[in-house]
């Protein structure tokens, strides 16, 4: 390979994407299982429990139920936790222990195929999750169709912008445990002040513009337009926004993936 | 670009003398000179190999070959091409054994054949034929199934090799094959190497195993400190740099020392222990043990490992 940062990627990254797939299918019963359950807890606990207490929310100028509220944002959590957590966690196993990319280095593939097949399977996951999570909240009515369906390219979108900050982290912590910084600091802030559980403008005015970095802020509030089916021009600055996130963390991941493992 | 059904490498891409030729390369890390401006020529069908105590630069170079570190200077072409520009096309003719174990534990046995496989591009029923013959070659078809996590060391080091030639490389690239393996594990691989290069595959060898070396080398470079100390076929290294026999005597006397140094005869004091190197057909060895010592005397065949000792010498590397 050639010094410097060049950017060689080419259709191969479908190969490194290929066999985490089939290492998710030897096990896919039980990888179905969280995206499937998590939103029944989460309704049963959120919607059930605590709509008691909250009842009808207003959103955008209209009374909702805080369940239906609580539902996109699901989703769009779901989204974000299942591309970051395989880029973070499940793709440091596999360059630090189980020497997963050495031996990937050793074929016709790059490194960039390498990371972009990494990412590119955590976008898929995103989009697995999204799926049967919508089957199982749609069967509570909480989702209009089709506008819906947006929701699944949605999901692609959302995860490479996660997969690719993910990517990232990985490239410059000096082991696993470290990730629980950007996890305490940067996805569980998110988690909680994205506009998931409760509308943004109950927030005091700098802690909503502070909301609006957030990507999942944006991908909160394009899940809930989609299932609501309330599709208006504004979402495009939503959807720039996580293109742009990804536009930058991308090339960022590469290149730090590139400055940690070629020597 | 097709592949001839060939079980092992009797393809030949390449027609050339020289597999490798590599010209004042270059490693360095920061201020650390890793390789220091070595060249070397591996000639096509033969086996090469790169010998040095740990830290010499053994693996920094042949990651270099396959295109897995940057050089840092110098050229570097493998079968004719640059590395630096062609190294995907190169790549797919190369078949590589890391040192570190680099098997898929999410996958099985024939799994991780099949799907390093397709890193290759073959199409899936050429990778599961090819798969099943180097499962064969290995003696690994009845574990076919198995995760790779229930493998022991040696049937782990031989699905390495196995993996390595599941493109039907020209040039196999070695990095410490057997090290830590037992006896019998590290002489399975032996054999298997030895009917890949009946076949004239051409293999690029790193080893700190002197008996390794002589057995499967038809040339090799010692080198220390990034830089080679000397180059030749094993014999010629032995007769050049230590004679025919080597006379070992342990506790030698003050009388042996003088005498030693008497007929100046070339030798090692290492204190406790003297090593005397020499052409001698007997007559020294007893002399020695009639005058000197009665016993802790021995003379043996001069072997790669009294080169290798001697010319990078006995100090501890860590």
């Amino acid at each position: 390979m050639t010094q410097g940062f060049r950017i060689k990627i080419s259709r191969r990254f479908l190969r490194v994407w290929g066999r985490n797939l089939k290492v998710y299918r030897k096990s896919w019963k039980i990888s179905f299982i969280p995206p499937f359950l998590e939103p029944l807890f989460y309704l049963i606990a959120f919607g059930v429990g605590l709509s008691a207490l909250v009842g009808n929310i207003r959103y955008q100028g209209s009374d909702i139920s805080y369940m239906s509220f609580i539902a996109p944002a699901l989703i769009g959590v779901s989204i974000m936790y299942n591309s970051f957590f395989e880029t973070t966690y499940a793709s440091f196993v596999r360059m630090y222990y189980q020497k997963t990319f050495d031996a990937m280095l050793a074929t016709p593939l790059s490194l960039e195929e390498v990371i972009t097949g990494e990412i590119v399977w955590g976008a898929t996951k995103s989009f697995i999750a999204a799926a049967i999570m919508m089957g199982v909240i749609s069967f509570f009515g909480f989702i209009r169709f089709p506008e819906g369906l947006l929701i699944l390219p949605l999901a692609v979108l959302g995860g490479i912008a996660f997969g690719s900050i993910g990517m990232f982290f990985t490239g410059i912590v000096a082991n696993i445990e470290m990730f629980n910084l950007p996890v305490f600091l940067f996805i569980t802030p998110m988690f909680l002040f994205s506009g998931t559980f409760f509308p943004l403008e109950n927030l005091p005015q700098w802690a909503q513009k502070a909301a609006t970095l957030f990507p999942l802020t944006h991908l909160v509030n394009l899940s809930r337009a989609f299932s609501f089916g309330q599709i208006h021009i504004s979402l495009l600055w939503e959807i720039g926004y996580l293109l742009l996130f990804s536009l930058i963390f991308f090339p960022l991941a590469l290149l730090k993936m590139q400055q940690r493992l070629i020597k | 670009m097709v592949h001839p059904q060939a079980v092992l490498g009797t393809r030949t891409l390449f027609s050339g003398q020289y597999i490798v030729e590599a010209e004042n390369l270059l490693k360095t890390f920061g201020d650390f000179v890793a390789v220091n401006r070595i060249s070397f020529q591996v000639a096509t069908g033969k086996c090469y190999g790169i010998l040095g105590p740990n830290g010499a630069g053994k693996t920094t170079t042949v990651r270099m070959v396959y295109g897995f570190s940057p050089m840092s200077g110098g050229r570097l072409k493998v079968f004719g091409l640059d590395i630096s520009r062609d190294w995907r096309q190169i790549k797919f003719h190369i078949g590589v054994c890391q040192q570190e174990n680099s098997l898929d534990p999410d996958l099985t046995v024939l799994q991780n054949l099949e799907i390093f496989a397709r890193y290759f591009d073959m199409p899936k029923k050429e990778a599961r034929k090819k798969a099943m013959e180097l499962l064969d070659f290995i003696a690994l078809k009845h574990r076919l199934n198995a995760p790779v996590t229930e493998l022991s060391g040696g049937m782990m080091r031989r699905l390495v090799l196995a993996r390595s030639l599941i493109n039907t490389p020209d040039l196999l690239i070695l990095d410490e094959p057997t090290t830590g393996l037992d006896p019998q594990s590290r002489h399975q691989i032996w054999d298997r190497l030895g009917e890949l290069q009946g076949k004239g595959i051409t293999i690029l060898l790193t080893t700190h195993y002197m008996e390794e070396a002589s057995r499967l080398c038809d040339r090799l470079i010692i080198i220390d400190h990034g830089l080679i100390l000397v180059e030749g076929n094993p014999g010629e290294l032995i007769r050049q740099y230590v004679g025919g026999n080597v006379i070992e005597i342990a506790r030698p006397t003050g009388e042996l020392r003088s005498f030693i140094q008497a007929r100046q005869l070339p030798h090692e004091d290492l204190g406790h222990r003297l090593i005397v190197y020499c052409e001698d057909r007997g007559e020294l060895y007893q002399r020695i043990t009639r005058d000197f010592c009665k016993e802790g005397c021995v003379m043996r065949l001069a072997t790669l490992e009294d080169v290798f000792l001697k010319l990078t010498g006995r100090e501890l590397r860590e």
